[in-house]
């Protein structure tokens, strides 16, 4: 059975002191930026690719700088790989391949820009992470040339490997896990808030940004009524084209806050949406890791009942019609099941072991990922209080100054 | 400006350039009705103060609702007499009485208009019902308000109709009615036939007409988008009560964000109850927008009613001429233009000369009559003419007056709407700081 108060082993108290050291590395050592949105056209296709550049110094690097030209795909790739590689770390989301509703178009400005913002900091984030960072799929897709990385990526675990592995995950989720450490019950109680949350943050945010874009289209046919009217107007003529003025620095300010909301919040929104279903995918994948401890160790039980019980009267009778002496049958058959059980004890140590890293990879990103979300969000909003704040007052010291020259 | 058909001495018409020293003398004469009517509204305060609902059996005996108002009058302060405090219910069929009896009385003036009758131009969250309470409220505001420009009217205030329609519950339809206003009336039909062929109107008057139909546009187009844009404002706040629910949800399960989180949802949910307010009062500037907007109804009136004098003007001059060009005719004997008698006396021969004077005597007395009544009716109009511009630059003054205050007011509105949003936004962002 697991227990969660086990020895760690050596390589996981490595890993958990890597956490704690890197919490504010102001030496950083690693810059990368994802810009240059360049169109490509084959017979087949057409594709966007982004210009990846990369300045460091660390030493796993032959250079200081790199640039290459990456397309989505090969996003999605490196995604795969880390996740493949690092379970139950927490990985940065990738904006979405379509968005549904909004932008249909692939090849729309707005469209390619949102991406090109999400996928830096996708990169970026990487970067930041203290075992991430590390990956050689990172390095290869930072450095590589194109024929490069197409090469290393045929490399790896074959098709049917992977489908193996696919396959062990589905029949341990199908088992399900049967002593989930209460930490981790309580983490996948609160991602399922957090998450349920988020997408309510995301979707009201979204309402404002429409019922904004409606309210400046009638602000833009309301201003010029006043015009309109200051044409039949002698006396109050000035004071109407003030007004009318002041409608449309209206317009100015709102359409700027519109801009920025879409800008800053929105997309910060969405990625946590994002985040949220990759935290239940790195949980699952825990669970998934403990569950096949939990099937092996039941599978040893089983063995060793197995073995200790009494020869059955089965055993005897298909010994004997084999032709063996029920003495030789049962020493072979304890044998046999002697060598299984050695055979099932070390591959438990192993799963053990793996279940013990993924937990503390998982704690250690857990909080890691904590710290980020609270400072995206919070800056995020800051930043909305504040533009928010900069349109009234605009607009305030607008009229103000439109009331005691015209009105 | 000269009538063109026929002769010169026929009467002058419209007036279109007063001279100065005519100007000045209007304007005098105006102040001096001023004081002389001393404003109703400076020896009596006159309120609409509340509004109730009944039922009755209406003209076809059916079962109705219908709103009452409180009027309320009292003298302005305790040296003046002559008043006494008092009070009586009128429903809004009785203003509306009261006000066709004024227009059709001094049509020279420009009568101030009723608040609407249904709720026309509105934005969503307003009922368009006529039973809700906000409407009743606001027509009540209306009426009020409609009381104090005829009280305040140089002219208008000395009616003693409207008096009584203040003081007196009993009979006073029925007294209305005796003044037989009704028949004074002019028919619509009447009115429109003469805009279409009156020759020679004053031109201030068609300026002003057009001038009425273009403020009447502008103003529909103008409060139909402001409603629009109520519209949208009010669903722009209303979405963030929704930031105020969820961030307070989310709060309960952060534990270093939790308290920024939940102070914030709580500025959030005042910011979007915040538009309630705001919206209110720039009902109030729409109101005030729609009374001018109904005014032009009232100026175009007072130009239809100058056409038709000056229509009534020209065709009494018309009918003049016609008749002194018989008389020339029958005189000299000469036929100048083709007419059934030229034609007749050709065929069949001249008349004797006792019919050609029995004839000539009738035309003198009808020229007669015809001079008397050019004479009328050009002092009619020329009367018409002086009384009503007097009271359309009041109206214009009184226009630009208002107008100018209602557009200063609605700039202070939005003024203070982005105090509020700046200080809202303000505290969030102090809430999301502690995060």
């Amino acid at each position: 059975m697991f227990n969660a108060s086990m020895p760690t082993s050596p390589g996981s108290m490595v890993n958990q002191c890597k956490f704690e050291e890197d919490e504010e590395s102001d030496s950083k050592d690693i810059f990368i930026t994802v810009d240059n949105p360049e169109s490509h056209v084959t017979a087949i296709e057409t594709f966007i690719t982004y210009r990846v550049l990369t300045k460091t110094t660390r030493s796993e690097f032959d250079n200081s700088e790199y640039e290459v030209r990456r397309r989505y795909q090969d996003f999605l790739w490196l995604k795969g790989k880390l996740e493949d590689t690092h379970s139950t770390l927490i990985v940065h989301p990738l904006p979405e391949k379509f968005v549904v509703k909004g932008m249909v178009e692939r090849f729309n400005g707005d469209f390619i820009e949102t991406r090109r913002k999400a996928l830096h900091k996708f990169l970026n984030r990487v970067a930041d992470h203290p075992i991430l960072s590390c990956s050689e799929d990172f390095k290869v897709f930072l450095s590589a040339q194109a024929w490069e990385l197409t090469t290393y990526k045929k490399q790896g675990p074959g098709f049917l490997s992977r489908m193996g592995e696919t396959v062990r995950a589905v029949a341990n989720s199908v088992r399900g896990v049967k002593n989930r450490p209460e930490e981790f019950t309580a983490i996948q109680e609160y991602v399922e808030d957090f998450s349920n949350k988020i997408g309510s943050l995301d979707k009201v945010t979204q309402r404002i940004v429409k019922e904004q874009k409606e309210y400046l289209e009638e602000l833009k046919e309301y201003g010029p009524t006043y015009t309109l009217w200051s044409g039949s107007e002698e006396e109050l003529a000035e004071q109407l084209k003030g007004v009318a003025g002041c409608i449309e620095r209206c317009c100015k300010e709102t359409e700027e806050q519109v801009g920025h909301l879409s800008d800053t919040l929105v997309p910060v929104l969405h990625e946590y949406v994002l985040c949220a279903e990759t935290l239940k995918a790195v949980l699952r994948r825990r669970d998934n890791i403990q569950a096949e401890f939990e099937a092996k160790n039941e599978a040893l039980a089983t063995k060793k009942v197995d073995r200790d019980a009494e020869s059955s009267d089965l055993g005897f009778v298909w010994g004997s019609l084999l032709g063996k002496n029920p003495e030789e049958a049962r020493h072979q058959r304890q044998e046999r099941l002697d060598g299984e059980i050695e055979e099932l004890k070390e591959e438990i140590d192993k799963l053990e072991d793996r279940v013990e890293w993924a937990n503390n990879a998982l704690k250690g990103d857990w909080g890691r990922w904590q710290r980020s979300m609270r400072g995206d969000l919070k800056s995020a909003f800051l930043s909305t209080a504040e533009k928010n704040v900069d349109y009234y007052e605009k607009y305030f010291i607008f009229i103000h100054t439109q009331i005691t020259v015209s009105l | 400006m000269m009538a063109d058909s026929g002769p010169k001495e026929v009467a002058v018409i419209g007036n279109t350039e007063l001279t100065s020293a005519e100007l000045d003398n209007n304007i005098k004469n105006t102040m001096v009705e001023i004081e002389k009517g001393t404003s109703l509204l400076r020896k009596m305060e006159i309120s609409v103060a509340e509004a109730e609902k009944r039922t009755g059996k209406n003209t076809v005996n059916m079962q109705e609702i219908y709103t009452v108002y409180l009027i309320e009058t009292r003298p302005v302060d305790a040296l003046t007499e002559g008043i006494t405090p008092d009070s009586l219910w009128r429903r809004y069929s009785e203003f509306e009485l009261l006000r066709n009896y004024l227009l059709v009385t001094y049509p020279f003036v420009v009568v101030a208009p009723l608040p609407e009758k249904r709720a026309e131009i509105v934005w969503h969250k307003l009922s368009a019902d006529n039973m809700d309470p906000d409407f009743v409220e606001r027509r009540r505001v209306g009426l009020e308000n409609f009381l104090h420009r005829v009280a305040s009217h140089p002219v208008l205030c000395n009616d003693n109709i409207f008096y009584i329609f203040l003081t007196e519950d009993k009979d006073w339809k029925e007294m209305v009615y005796e003044t037989g206003f009704q028949a004074k009336a002019d028919s619509r039909l009447k009115a429109v036939n003469a805009a279409f062929r009156v020759k020679n109107p004053d031109g201030r008057f068609t300026e002003l007409k057009h001038y009425s139909d273009e403020l009447q546009t502008v103003l529909s187009q103008l409060l139909r988008v402001r409603a629009r844009v109520a519209d949208r404002l009010y669903g722009v706040y209303k979405v963030h009560g929704n930031y105020g629910r969820v961030f307070s949800e989310w709060s309960a399960i952060e534990k270093e964000m939790g308290d920024g989180l939940q102070s914030a949802g709580h500025h959030m949910d005042a910011y979007a109850a915040s538009v309630d307010d705001i919206l209110e009062e720039e009902e109030h500037y729409a109101d005030q927008l729609k009374e001018y907007l109904f005014y032009t109804d009232a100026l175009r009136a007072v130009c239809r009613k100058h056409e038709l004098t000056q229509f009534e003007l020209e065709m009494v001059a018309l009918d003049l001429a016609c008749k002194k060009q018989q008389k020339e005719e029958l005189v000299t004997g000469t036929v100048r233009t083709f007419s059934l008698k030229g034609m007749t006396s050709k065929l069949f021969g001249q008349e004797t000369a006792e019919q050609r004077e029995a004839k000539l005597q009738v035309l003198e007395q009808q020229l007669k009559e015809g001079e008397e009544a050019v004479k009328e009716k050009n002092t009619e109009s020329d009367e018409f003419v002086k009384t009503a511009w007097v009271d359309i630059e009041r109206f214009k003054d009184q226009k630009d007056r208002d107008l100018k205050e209602a557009l200063i007011s609605y700039a202070v509105m939005q003024i203070s709407m982005c105090k509020k949003g700046i200080q809202v936004w303000t505290n969030a962002k102090e809430c999301f700081n502690k995060m």
